[in-house]
């Protein structure tokens, strides 16, 4: 009795999940199985296949890949300097790395520009130094640089995070058995840290892929990425259909994409946010 | 010694990329000219402007409210869910905590559309659609901090103070409350932090004339960069930094002392 | 993805950071209507507000102004049938379209005291979105065409759209983010009308602005004017408003309406079907032809007004300005947008992520 009384607290919410999650999805695919008349149709998912969709969703795919790919890089031996360092206060770490993101991620992306521009402060130092102007802004590149800025603490933590977790005897044991360098890297380190890399990648990866604010911010309009599409026919082309056909195919392209790595990750225990 | 150095200058590196674009905002709130790379002397008006920036005002204020409500109508909507969830059958918890997922594992631009093509049909798009939006996935985020602390909790203890005649709402605060306090509390910031941040989701659920501070950004930054908003950068900036380290000396603090108990 | 977030958080209270909470203000703001109360819609600084307090001062009707930023936003927002305001604000074409839905009430000009005021011209020039000139009522006008660094640019050079595919400019030019507007300089280079539906014409259109894309610099809107003032590009494809704007910013910025023809947009007021009190509507639209409060508006704006009362009182030079007041000569060579149909549209849109796919 008493404890499908305590079920009961969880009504409202029941009530809330029924209106303001299940509801909207399922508006969502209803919209993106119908036509503006109302018919059943298949059309608006099945225009991925269109050639220009195609190439945003490559687009997409490729800045979202390089941009996780640079971030890893980045990050890794970054998270294994930290580690090094032996930083007592780890809260000190994690500040560093938290603090630039409670600002307003529209104000990282503002200073890019101002870096970046023809006429910004990055040229003006190219120029000084007699390089003369070099074209960023308005880039695939100037892109790409916007989402490993704004993505980048995200591998950090999560790879610095597993990496901390490693006991220092596992190290020392395999030292002393005279394992080199390279070996602890590639048989104790990444392994270990596997899980946290895999995290670390979801956790980019998935907003870069989805993004539409860095590429229209920093690519001038000329970069289109999925993302942009969806949002196009949303706020200019009003075909809200194909909006929603597209984005049931970006939902599963998400979802596709996080299992893959879920097959990675047999631990599964850097995926854990609580 | 050269590895050493060689990973000092790779750490200096990060953090100059890190850094230096705020860097360069924060020394360009104080330039008394509106060129970006041309100093004409310090100044303080662009706050000044900026504070008298009726939408960037309006902005911050409606953030505060949105931020607030929402944080706090989630965390009391999702202790209560999360206590109602501890207690069911496997079988439902799984259903629950499924649809609970759904908002976290959803690309934002995907929610937000979902969203607004419901509201579009019953309501109009206002502060009450934001709001709710905010709430909706900032619920996951208290479930998921309390739920954990709900199953360590001794459950007999609640039932045997029931047994000894308290009151299931003394009980409750008796009992309960203190075994979830931290975890409500941890879910409740982390509300805080998802609505300051949110952009996609906002900017599909908003109506005319309601904006946050991202949604009143995106249109600023495509009209032109002002100066006003390098202030606005700055302010932000110091407002985190400090909200940070309030935060970390409490908690540092708070350490100390319960060590000292021991 | 709010999970990455959740994560950072988690490792943020892990490592100790825990804090007290805020107290909550949470006020919701509702909008009572009155039956005393205007509410009308326009696009953001593009009204002086002390014209709604005379006119609040004046009548007793209070008015309450919300801002939007593009016609497509209102139409969003407006089909969802999430608005209910009492006048609008909006471009010719956005008139059509809404005409055509049904969506506009009549006004009832007979009892307007200044209506007279405006430009029969341009009342003309409004029939091919309103035909019979019953369901607007026109504010503002202009060209569009481009603003210059004459700097970098001769002025002859701008004579004609074929600058914009100058290969000398390459990361010079900055085009409009929208459809319509890319198309017309395409449209009108190959010897087309700027309204037509021919796919054959537009796909024209569209090769030609593939050829241009590795020339431009960005697409963008209302950036244009400050990305100029500020010397990044040598000339943008722009409204004549955003270019009075970019030139008061920058005295080496020119404008200029290409002699092959362009766009004459004319914004418009219209009542739409929910106005709740047409009476006050149509008053409000009166004293805004008033000469004095069409001065207010046009000193605030400074974009071409049809108010020929309030032309009267500009000095020689403010009406010699062609970027606010194209010549009878340019006028002759603009014409005005025709809203696409249904599957023109889905035509635009598409050759438009396919221009930007490229």
């Amino acid at each position: 009795m008493r404890k499908s009384g305590r079920q009961l607290f969880a009504g409202p919410y029941l009530i809330w999940i029924i209106g303001f999650i299940l509801l909207p999805l399922a508006m969502i695919i209803y919209y993106a199985f119908t036509t503006s008349g109302g018919t059943f149709t298949f059309e608006n998912v099945a225009a991925i296949a269109d050639p220009v969709h195609v190439r945003s969703i490559l687009l997409s795919l490729k800045l979202g890949i390089i941009c996780t790919i640079v971030c890893l890089l980045l990050a890794y031996p970054l998270a294994m300097i930290l580690n090094g360092l032996k930083i007592k206060q780890q809260n000190f770490v994690v500040f560093i790395f938290i603090l630039p993101m409670w600002m307003n991620f529209m104000l990282r992306i503002l200073a890019w520009r101002l870096l970046l521009s023809n006429n910004g402060i990055v040229n003006a130092i190219f120029q000084f130094f007699g390089f003369g102007t070099v074209k960023m802004l308005n880039t695939q590149t100037a892109v790409v640089f916007g989402m490993v800025y704004d993505f980048l603490p995200f591998m950090i933590l999560p790879i610095y995070n597993s990496m901390a977790r490693i006991k220092n005897d596992v190290i020392e044991a395999a030292k002393d058995l005279g394992a080199s360098d390279a070996i602890i890297l590639f048989k104790i380190i990444i392994p270990l840290t596997l899980s946290g890399i895999i995290s670390g990648i979801i956790m980019v990866f998935v907003p870069a892929l989805t993004s539409f604010v860095i590429s229209d911010l920093l690519g001038g309009g000329k970069v289109l990425l999925i993302g942009n599409v969806i949002e196009q026919e949303f706020m200019q082309g009003t075909n809200w259909n194909l909006g929603s056909g597209l984005s049931v195919v970006l939902m599963i392209f998400v979802i596709a994409s996080m299992a893959l790595m879920n097959i990675f990750d047999k631990d599964g225990g850097g995926t854990a946010v609580w | 010694m050269v590895k050493k150095a060689a990973s000092r200058i790779y750490l200096a590196l990060i953090f100059l990329f890190l850094y230096l674009p705020i860097l360069v905002l924060i020394v360009l709130s104080f330039n008394n000219s509106k060129s970006r790379v041309v100093w004409g002397g310090f100044t303080l008006k662009w706050y000044a402007e900026c504070f008298k920036n009726e939408t960037i005002t309006n902005a911050f204020v409606t953030t505060i409210q949105i931020t607030l409500a929402a944080a706090i109508i989630s965390t009391l909507l999702g202790t209560l869910a999360a206590i109602g969830i501890s207690a069911m059958k496997k079988k439902n918890k799984a259903i629950m905590l499924g649809a609970t997922n759904i908002p976290l594992l959803n690309a934002d631009i995907v929610t937000g559309i979902a969203m607004m093509l419901l509201f579009v049909k019953f309501i109009n798009l206002g502060f009450v659609t934001v709001l709710i939006a905010h709430i909706t996935f900032d619920i996951p985020y208290v479930i998921l901090n309390v739920l954990p602390k709900l199953n360590q909790a001794n459950r007999y203890t609640y039932e045997a103070a029931l047994d000894l005649g308290a009151t299931p709402l003394y009980a409750f605060f008796r009992i309960t409350w203190p075994e979830i306090k931290s975890g409500v509390f941890s879910g409740f910031l982390m509300a805080v932090t998802m609505s300051l941040d949110d952009f996609s989701i906002t900017f599909f659920t908003k109506g005319a004339g309601v904006n946050t501070l991202s949604t009143m950004l995106y249109t600023e930054l495509r009209k032109g960069i002002r100066p006003e908003l390098y202030a606005l950068s700055t302010i932000l900036f110091l407002i985190a930094f400090l909200l940070l380290l309030v935060m970390n000396h409490r908690s540092s603090s708070e350490g100390k002392g319960a060590k000292q108990a021991i | 993805m709010k999970k990455r977030l959740a994560m950072l958080f988690a490792l943020c209270l892990m490592t100790g950071v825990l804090s007290s909470c805020g107290k909550d203000s949470g006020s919701t703001e509702t909008t009572k209507k009155d039956d005393n109360t205007l509410v009308i819609l326009n696009y953001g600084k593009y009204i002086d507000e002390s014209v709604l307090d005379q006119f609040e001062k004046e009548t007793g009707i209070k008015v309450k102004l919300e801002e939007y930023e593009s016609p497509e936003e209102m139409y969003t927002k407006f089909s969802a049938g999430s608005i209910n305001y009492d006048l609008v604000c909006t471009s010719d074409y956005m008139v059509e379209r809404l005409i055509n839905e049904d969506q506009v009430l009549e006004i009832n000009f007979d009892d307007f005291e200044y209506y007279k005021n405006l430009d029969s011209s341009i009342i003309e020039a409004s029939q091919i979105f309103d035909p019979e000139n019953k369901y607007s009522m026109p504010y503002f006008y202009g060209t569009l065409g481009i603003l210059y660094n004459t700097t970098m640019v001769s002025d002859e050079e701008v004579s004609t759209w074929n600058v914009l595919w100058d290969e000398a400019y390459k990361d010079s030019i900055i085009m409009q983010n929208s459809v319509r507007d890319s198309f017309t300089p395409a449209l009108r280079l190959s010897g087309y009308d700027i309204n037509t539906t021919d796919e054959n014409q537009l796909n024209d259109a569209l090769d030609l602005l593939i050829r241009q894309k590795p020339l431009v610099y960005a697409y963008y809107v209302d950036e244009t004017g400050d990305e100029m003032a500020m010397g990044n590009a040598a000339m943008a494809l722009v409204y004549s408003g955003e270019a009075a704007y970019a030139m008061e910013l920058n005295d080496d910025l020119s404008y200029s309406v290409p002699e092959e023809g362009s766009n004459l947009w004319i914004d418009s007021w219209f009542m739409p079907k929910s106005c709740h009190n047409t009476e006050y509507a149509e008053k409000f639209l009166d004293f805004l032809c008033r000469e004095d409060i069409g001065m207010l508006n046009f000193d605030y704006v400074y974009y071409a007004t049809p108010n020929l009362a309030v032309k009267e009182n500009l000095d020689e030079e403010t009406l010699s300005d062609t970027t606010i007041f194209p010549t009878d000569e340019t006028l002759a060579n603009c014409e005005v947008y025709k809203q696409y149909d249904i599957d023109t549209t889905k035509l635009s849109n598409y050759l438009w992520k396919k221009l930007k796919s490229e």
